[in-house]
């Protein structure tokens, strides 16, 4: 559980992280999205307390961070940066975070085995690919079997069968009812990954949110039509809450119907329909489209 | 589609402690490349220095003038292999920390030790531990084997000689402060040619800075300078100019206790 409380963070005159309230519970995996420089990392920084708030604050499991006993057996944490010294093996990378919290030795031959890294984990982590590194960051996070895990775009950089590694593994661990919170900039990633959205735009809370809900609210529907009597179908369809673009002479892009209502109207009036498709918006246009509005009410706020 | 994750084996008493920190700091210095390397080359240069300088002296011996015999001293000339190593040992101490800032381990290491100071205590303490058993080994081996050198022209002095003992001690003792001042200014400044360049500058350049001034100033700061201080216990002979060597040698601790109170409070109030 990870609760966030009125969460401020500024550098300089910059506003990174503004006034954030929200809740991560246990039991599905939450996402974390917002655009590059929506602080995001800001806001896992100021969680793992590396980072400490201008004011507000976030509780992990009850408590502030820095006030665990035991910090990894209750957060487990993949950073942004690779947090790996790159001279040193993952084994001893390893060990040196499990021997400060008291973890068995044990414990990282175990993670190494999770996240599939036996056969490099004697190697020096310099020479790790990018999907290496995330797994090694993995491994750490899950050192201490902690009740809490996040994790800085975890996908980042990887193919696309550590994708579906990583997206399994968070589901599983989310299954037995851990609390996940996975930052990402990527929509499409999040649709497939998590049940739960935190949407941020310049430091500012957008959407706390079912993905459903999110996808559903925020993306614009449009119908495809063709036909060869397009014009005549155009003046059918005109009405207040509908608006028709046309880009091809015989193609229509309607908005305000449903393909329902748009097929009864052409069977009424006899009007022949070649195609007649439900078109959604992409959800990265749907995310953009919100958060751009975020950028603006940013803008316009200095302003006045 | 989900992947099950096997359950963790049970994890009793899991809870960080300064000791816990301690042994992941020896984990962390004993598995690194670099660790190896540095101490390794401090031990050669002052072994190495030792056996250069005494061959080249017993060779010149037979034709040296006697202003040169009367500055002779045979525990300095084979300890003055002190000023290569302290570069090496300082900028190993740099390392230890500004390493784990330059590749970003060290949010995982404030992440596993949130209330930071024990990292800060646990660097230090395994760094003084290694470097000083590093270097009184090297600060003995080269003593002996300038002394087996010098023994030709029967230049050799024993431990028992006045002051040999303090200064063969006193060249490790300086040593690891040096590392540990390189230490200290690594949390400070978080970045490794920041703080090695600042460590010599210290050292180095600004003994060269004071000796431009006019000798009534110079000979008044040069003392307390800490290249100055702290060398004072390597000497066997003390310089009359400079401070009692212990005295010398606590004033270079200050400088390090003061760079360490800076780190401490800088730790504490900076983000990671």
């Amino acid at each position: 559980m990870i609760e966030a409380q009125a969460l401020t963070k500024r550098y300089g005159e910059k506003l990174a992280v503004d006034d954030l309230t929200f809740t991560v519970k246990p039991g599905v995996v939450t996402g974390f999205l917002g655009p590059n420089g929506a602080g995001k990392s800001t806001t896992i920084r100021m969680i793992m307390g590396l980072d400490a708030p201008t004011s507000g604050s976030v509780l992990v499991n009850g408590r502030r961070y820095a006030e665990h006993t035991a910090p990894l057996r209750e957060v487990g944490a993949l950073l942004e940066a690779r947090a790996v010294h790159t001279g040193r093996s993952a084994y001893h990378h390893l060990l040196a975070l499990a021997v400060s919290n008291g973890i068995p030795r044990r414990r990282v031959d175990e993670v190494i085995d999770l996240v599939g890294l036996e056969a490099v984990a004697r190697k020096r982590v310099g020479g790790f690919s990018l999907g290496m590194g995330q797994r090694l960051g993995i491994a750490a996070a899950m050192l201490g079997d902690p009740a809490t895990l996040v994790l800085d775009e975890p996908v980042n950089g990887l193919d696309p069968q550590g994708i579906l590694w990583i997206r399994n593994l968070l589901r599983g661990l989310a299954a037995q009812g851990r609390t996940v919170f996975v930052s990402s900039h990527l929509m499409s990633e999040m649709a497939l990954t998590a049940e739960h959205l935190i949407v941020v735009g310049r430091g500012r809370l957008i959407a706390d949110t079912s993905v459903t809900e999110f996808i559903e609210s925020a993306s614009s529907s449009a119908v495809r039509v063709r036909s060869p009597q397009a014009a005549r179908l155009r003046s059918l369809l005109a009405g207040p809450d509908v608006a028709v673009t046309s880009e091809e002479d015989s193609v229509l892009q309607v908005s305000g119907m449903t393909a329902a209502d748009i097929g009864l109207v052409a069977l009424r009036e006899q009007v022949p329909l070649e195609e007649l498709t439900p078109v959604r918006a992409s959800l990265e246009e749907a995310f953009m489209e919100l958060t751009d509005d975020a950028v603006e009410y940013g803008t316009e706020r200095k302003a006045s | 589609m989900t992947t099950t994750v096997p359950a963790a084996a049970p994890m009793p008493g899991a809870r960080v402690t300064q000791s816990r920190v301690l042994a992941s700091e020896w984990v962390k210095f004993r598995s690194l490349r670099s660790s190896y390397i540095a101490l390794a080359a401090a031990l050669v240069a002052m072994i190495g220095f030792a056996v250069l300088v005494t061959t080249v002296l017993v060779n010149r011996w037979p034709h040296a003038t006697p202003q040169e015999k009367a500055h002779f001293n045979a525990t300095d000339s084979s300890l003055s292999g002190f000023f290569l190593a302290q570069l090496i040992i300082g900028v190993l101490g740099v390392l230890v920390i500004s390493g784990e800032y330059g590749t970003g381990m060290i949010r995982a290491s404030l992440s596993a030790a949130p209330r930071r100071l024990p990292v800060l205590w646990a660097k230090l303490a395994v760094f003084a531990g290694i470097t000083f058993v590093v270097t009184v080994v090297g600060s003995f081996a080269a003593f002996f084997s300038g002394q087996a050198v010098l023994s030709s022209q029967y230049l050799q002095t024993t431990l028992a000689g006045p002051g040999v003992l303090r200064a063969v001690i006193g060249t490790a003792l300086y040593l690891t402060v040096v590392g540990l001042l390189g230490v200290a200014l690594g949390w400070i400044l978080r970045h490794t040619a920041g703080a090695i360049a600042t460590l010599f500058g210290l050292l180095l350049v600004l003994p060269a800075l004071v000796s431009a001034l006019p000798d009534s100033w110079s000979s008044k700061i040069d003392p307390y300078l800490p290249s100055t201080a702290g060398q004072a216990v390597t000497a066997a002979v003390p310089d009359p100019a400079d401070l009692a060597p212990w005295t010398g040698f606590a004033v270079f601790a200050g400088y390090l206790v003061v760079a360490v109170v800076v780190a401490a409070v800088l730790l504490r109030r900076r983000d990671a």
